[in-house]
């Protein structure tokens, strides 16, 4: 019981031995990982191990894949969220996601920050709801590019401009976690530092893991690194976690080393 | 062009043969293309050979034999008179008791301009026509026109007419071709129409939206989804007996509407062609739904997950608004398809001669289809001429209506 204690101080979240299945597949065996608070972990390792499936099991978005199933535990503020009596609605209210491909809706600038708070049961006056839009807007960094243009569609900004709106959606709803999957991928290099830079103010009021494919991104951006790698059974294992400075000066496998030197993946 | 390295040994081609080879591809392709040309050539000259024929048979010259010469009834051309004057040619040229009984029907006051004409036409002119022309013969064969008339009909005026008028448009049915018009068929047509969509609309919607989130993939489900893709190809007569079996024989207390207090006397109504045509139509807009539905992409859904939203909260803010000019669509294919059948109307029984307009859901009732049908069948040769003009009035109720749909469409595509 001591152990949990200390876990939630320091972690927000925690996961233990999960393993996560496709159909008959196991695609993730026996993860676990604790993400720290206040804090940015970077996911990394070669395309198809599985990184990107843990951190969808994070707020329970592979609940939305046909066939998939959890074993083990992810425990936030002591809560199993597989447990049967949580809810996945709520579990993706207090963890957010921004996806690799920006996607906001086909709608205002205005109502993609205000649909989250509007289907969540917000009660607020219009002024509140402004306010609110305009917070979550400069918490993005993106108010100065758009505080003219509210009204015009979401569609209409450039990719990062686009990512930048996704996170400020996130932002709307109070997340205490932001979880990132590749966010910018899609986007060009001055976009991607700016997403970068965002991330790093972001970090003292929320808690992030990002999952990238840019190992300098990883180095660069992350507090915390989780190097992943696929068994012989094709199934996702965590070969290495610590602090990013440690994993990449001093790392303490062979496979990590290899990877991070550029000799395979 | 030399390639890169002659002493290589390729399997590739060189030189010469190489651009005999890149020509000869060039020549199966304009080959095919020749094909598809000639396809596309192929249906504009289907669709032209249509459209000949109907015109063909809507305008031309009609042979026509008057009781009374009309221009010895006024000083002026009939159409110029007034309501006044109508009536006065009128009570001149009847019998007193025969224009006492119209009276009596209802007074000559009441009545408009043109149902005066009307009236003159009727009960003065009697028109007969002894022959009638296509609109080729028309153009090309004046001459022999006039020829036939001078000999065959001396007593005949020889008129240009368009068989398809306001007049054919705003009368009712009636066994003399002349005066035959298509109000009733086209109110009925309206009328079945507009319950059918009302009817198949959030019914195909609904199933599609199961059908597509919430149904999992099961035994049963998947059987569901099989026989629906099957019944879209059910032949229409077969939805006719069905819908004579449940709606118009077991379901008579609803679809004569006795359980509304407008009795009919029996379930040939409206309603009940309605219904059939929705079982029609039905699988068409379900299956469109679900493709429109399943077009949606993923990532839209994501983010609204990701931000907590219930799966309803989902489809109801981004899935159905995306999905909705693609359901568009799909309800433009299905009621086109509606408005021209026929055959399951015959079996449900729309009535063939009916002269009073439908004055709701449970009024009998006939359709364009079945007065086209009904025309056309008929051995008399005025009468394929207002078959002909009933075809031009069904094909710009089908392309208006489309059109609707089609800015409806464009008009939630825009949005966001």
């Amino acid at each position: 019981m001591t152990e949990k204690q200390t876990d939630t101080a320091q972690y927000t979240l925690v996961v233990r031995n999960m393993n996560v299945y496709y159909g008959a597949f196991r695609a993730i065996n026996n993860v676990s990982l604790n993400i720290e608070r206040n804090k940015i972990t970077a996911l990394i390792g070669p395309s198809g191990c599985g990184k990107s499936t843990v951190l969808r099991s994070l707020n329970r978005m592979n609940d939305l894949v046909n066939g998939a199933r959890v074993e083990g535990e992810v425990l936030f503020h002591e809560q199993n969220l597989y447990a049967n009596d949580v809810d996945a609605v709520e579990v993706r209210r207090r963890i957010g996601m921004v996806f690799q491909k920006p996607n906001p809706f086909p709608k205002s600038i205005y109502d993609n920050i205000a649909f989250g708070p509007r289907i969540n049961g917000w009660k607020g006056t219009k002024s509140e709801m402004d306010d609110l839009v305009e917070r979550c807007l400069r918490q993005a960094a993106l108010w100065d590019d758009v505080k003219d243009k509210l009204k015009e569609s979401g569609l209409a900004l450039s990719g990062g401009q686009q990512q930048r709106l996704c996170i400020a959606r996130a932002l709307a709803v109070e997340p205490e976690v932001i979880l990132m999957d590749e966010p910018c991928s899609a986007l060009d290099p001055i976009s991607t530092l700016k997403i970068e830079e965002l991330m790093m103010e972001l970090r003292q009021r929320y808690t992030i893991a990002i999952v990238t494919h840019n190992m300098q991104q990883a180095a660069r951006a992350s507090d915390y690194t989780a190097f992943f790698l696929m068994n012989d059974q094709r199934a996702g294992e965590l070969v290495e976690y610590g602090p990013t400075g440690d994993l990449f000066t001093n790392p303490k496998d062979k496979r990590t080393e290899d990877y991070i030197t550029g000799r395979f993946g | 062009m030399t390639t890169l390295n002659e002493d290589v040994k390729s399997g590739l081609p060189q030189g010469e043969a190489s651009r005999r080879n890149i020509a000869s591809r060039r020549r199966k392709g304009a080959i095919w293309r020749t094909i598809f040309l000639s396809a596309t050539i192929f249906g504009l000259i289907a669709l032209s050979l249509l459209i000949y024929n109907v015109a063909n048979e809507v305008f031309g010259y009609v042979a026509i034999e008057y009781a009374v010469d009309p221009a010895t009834l006024s000083d002026k051309p009939l159409d110029e008179l007034n309501k006044d004057e109508l009536v006065a040619v009128l009570q001149g040229n009847m019998r007193k008791n025969a224009f006492r009984t119209l009276e009596n029907e209802k007074p000559m006051a009441n009545r408009s301009d043109s149902e005066v004409y009307d009236l003159v036409v009727e009960r003065v002119l009697k028109p007969q026509t002894l022959e009638t022309w296509t609109l080729r013969d028309s153009w090309f064969n004046k001459a022999a026109i006039d020829a036939q008339v001078a000999s065959d009909f001396p007593e005949a005026k020889l008129e240009f007419r368009s068989w398809i008028s306001t007049s054919f448009l705003t009368t009712p049915m009636s066994s003399d071709p002349l005066r035959a018009g298509v109000r009733t068929a086209l109110l009925g047509s309206l009328w079945m129409i507009a319950i059918t969509i009302l009817f198949a609309f959030p019914i195909g919607v609904g199933a599609a939206i199961y059908l597509e989130e919430y149904a999992t993939d099961n035994r049963f489900n998947r059987i569901i989804q099989t026989n629906i893709n099957n019944l879209a190809g059910v032949p229409s007569i077969i939805y006719g007996m069905l819908g004579l079996v449940i709606f118009v024989r077991t379901l008579e207390p609803i679809t004569s509407g006795r359980m509304f207090g407008a009795d009919s006397g029996n379930g040939r109504t409206i309603v009940a062609a309605s219904l059939t045509m929705m079982l029609l139509i039905l699988p068409i807009m379900i299956i469109n739904g679900q493709e429109a539905i399943r077009a949606v992409p993923l990532s839209l859904r994501q983010a609204s997950y990701g931000l907590g939203a219930t799966k309803w909260q989902t489809i109801w803010h981004h899935v159905l608004p995306n999905a909705l000019p693609g359901i568009f669509t799909g309800t433009i294919l299905a009621i086109s398809r509606a408005i021209g059948e026929t055959a399951p109307l015959i079996v449900v029984g729309a009535s063939t001669f009916i002269v009073t307009d439908p004055d709701g859901p449970f009024a009998k009732f006939t359709a364009l289809p079945i007065q086209i049908y009904n025309w056309t069948s008929r051995p008399q040769p005025e009468f394929a001429h207002i078959a002909a003009s009933a075809i031009v009035v069904l094909l710009v109720m089908l392309l208006s209506l489309n059109a609707i749909a089609v800015v409806l469409r464009n008009r939630f595509s825009k949005r966001g």
